[in-house]
Order: C-alpha cells, then sequence, then structure tokens
C-alpha cells in the first residue's frame, strides 16, 4: 500500500529553489489539498513575482501570473467574473503580498473576496539576493541591514495576520510554520480549510506559512528548521488570528 | 515492510529528510552523484524503515514514494 506519493497536481518537474527551500513542502501541501478535493479541474492559481514566480510551471491546474503584488486583485478578477465555477487561489511570498503588494491585500481582504491566500513568511528578499523584506526580524542581519535590522532607521516587522485580524472582513486567518512533521500536518489542515471555505462560499481566507530561506539566511537547511523554531516562532505566534464562522458558532 | 522509493535524479541533497527519519534510515550518498549534480540521498538502513513518511513530508522536492 502507498503511504506516501507525489501528489497529481504537483506537475513532474523539478522545482528550481534551492536546497531545503521549504517553498517544495508548501507546493506539495497545495497540491496535495487540491487532489483531496477534487477541484484540479476547476481550480486558477495566481503566481506572484518573487522566487515562487514560476509556481505556474508547478502545479497542474490553470495559473495566472499577476505583475508584483497585485495576485489578490488578479484572484479577485477571476472570482467574480465566475464566482460558482472556479476555486481561485494566490501564493505569494512576503515581499510581494507584505510590501509592494499591501493594498490589494489589506482591501482583498476587507472586501472579504472569497478567494484563498497562502502567504509564504520567510522574512527576507529570496530572488533579488537577500534584502530586508518588511518582515525581516529585528537585529537580523541581511544584505541591506548589514549589522542588523536597526527598528529606529528600518521600523518594525510587519505582522500581517494580527493586522487583518483587526479588520471585520476576513473569514479565516491562520499562521503555520512548515519546520517539522507536526507543524507540516498543521499547515496542511489549515490550507485545506482555507480552500473548503472559498467552496463554502465563506469568504476571504489567508494562511501564513513561516518559511525558510537558507542561502540567504546564511545556514544550511536543517540549521534555517532550528532558527525558525528560536526566532520566528516567538516573533510571529502560530495559531488561529480570526475563524468567523467558528465564532458564530460559539455565540 | 515498508519500502522506500527515490526520484534520485530530482533530489538536492538538503538531508532534511535524514534529519526527519527517527530510525536513521537515510544519508546523504558521499559517492553518487545525480543528474542535477548533488550527492543524492539514499537507504543506507532499509530494513529499519517503519514506514512512517516523515522523510517525504520533510522533503521539499517531494523526491520519496513510502510504500508499506
Amino acid at each position: 500500500m502507498v503511504v506516501f506519493k507525489k501528489p497529481e497536481a504537483l506537475a513532474d518537474v523539478p522545482l528550481h529553489y534551492c536546497p531545503g527551500c521549504t517553498h517544495g513542502i508548501v507546493h506539495r501541501l497545495v497540491a496535495e489539498v487540491i487532489d483531496e478535493l477534487g477541484i484540479e479541474g476547476k481550480t486558477i492559481g495566481v503566481a506572484p513575482v518573487g522566487c515562487s514566480v514560476m509556481a505556474y510551471n508547478y502545479f497542474n491546474c490553470d495559473m495566472v501570473e499577476a505583475s508584483h503584488g497585485r495576485a489578490p486583485a488578479v484572484a479577485t478578477g477571476l472570482k467574480r467574473a465566475n464566482p460558482e465555477g472556479h476555486v481561485v487561489f494566490t501564493y505569494q511570498g512576503d515581499g510581494d503580498l507584505a510590501s509592494i503588494g499591501m493594498a490589494e491585500t489589506v482591501h482583498s481582504a476587507a472586501r472579504n473576496e472569497n478567494i484563498t491566500i497562502i502567504f509564504i513568511n520567510n522574512a527576507i528578499y529570496g530572488m533579488t539576493g537577500g534584502q530586508m523584506a518588511p518582515t525581516s526580524l529585528p537585529g537580523q542581519v541581511t544584505q541591506t541591514s548589514p549589522y542588523g535590522r536597526d527598528v529606529k532607521a528600518c521600523g518594525y516587522p510587519v505582522k500581517i495576520c494580527e493586522m487583518l485580524s483587526e479588520l471585520e472582513g476576513p473569514e479565516y486567518l491562520e499562521r503555520v510554520a512548515v519546520n517539522n512533521v507536526a507543524n507540516v500536518r498543521k499547515a496542511k489542515k489549515a490550507i485545506k480549510k482555507a480552500f473548503e471555505n472559498q467552496l463554502n462560499n465563506k469568504g476571504f481566507s489567508l494562511v501564513e506559512v513561516i518559511s525558510t530561506c537558507p542561502t540567504n539566511w546564511g545556514m544550511t537547511p536543517q540549521k534555517a528548521l532550528e532558527w525558525v523554531d528560536e526566532k520566528m516562532i516567538p516573533y510571529y505566534p502560530l495559531g488561529v488570528y480570526k475563524d468567523r464562522s467558528a465564532e458564530s458558532e460559539e455565540k | 515492510m515498508a519500502k522506500l522509493s527515490f526520484r534520485t535524479d530530482f533530489c538536492k541533497g538538503c538531508s532534511l529528510c535524514v534529519n526527519a527519519c527517527p530510525k536513521n534510515v537515510l544519508a546523504i550518498s558521499k559517492d553518487k552523484i545525480n543528474a542535477k549534480g548533488h550527492h543524492p540521498v539514499e537507504a543506507v538502513n532499509p530494513d529499519a524503515c517503519v514506514g512512517c513518511a516523515s522523510c517525504a513530508i520533510m522533503c521539499p522536492d517531494c523526491i520519496i514514494t513510502v510504500e508499506r
């Protein structure tokens, strides 16, 4: 009996990501969820700009490439054009979603647009060579903060889930990590719920995945996973930040 | 009896699977080189495998198939 194999929705090509980059794990989780829900034929993904810019090569569903940061706006159009027929998700990094695409992110959440967003937070700009991102931790050494992020000059990191949870719009916000087997399983549950919410017409669902960037963090892949536990998770606590349906059931 | 198979040419030798395995079944090969130029993972202790699939769950490149 096969207990684990490559999901059908993931294309049979080598991923271009660096060795040990957890983008691949999240790609697989999304593909597994698409398989389990049986929605490959009616799913449209929106690829961002960043390391995952070539995500359109890796999913077997239809994909659209958005300009930098505009994936939620493109997804809004796709979903509104065919609200019943299609499942629309975006796959965005922190440079895309939390920096140049902040306006699109916040407003699609405020409108409670019925889309699913997978947000990869690795606290750095990966594709361009490891510059400081809006999500870089205070004191974190990057190409553009060689002495560590100075909060007096550069401000504080943006906590997307906490920020969006203050809005009335979004249906579901959760932060997960993929640094060990247990967390990967939890991440898959969260991603599945985010897709199910869309199928049930509940509205805006965003899953923030704490990810790694071994190359630009300057660590081995294993050390990067440990760094997530030591530094990232204390600053970005995991958990459900908003789940409106569950909240209204309790009342 | 669990069985592991690898899409060896997709392996980047990151060793996340090696560290995830609770039974020390896997190791990065010291002498083999795959099509991408990496030292791929191999099962050095396959009889100890219990088929928990922890390695496959942590593999970013989805190269491992687990049967049991």
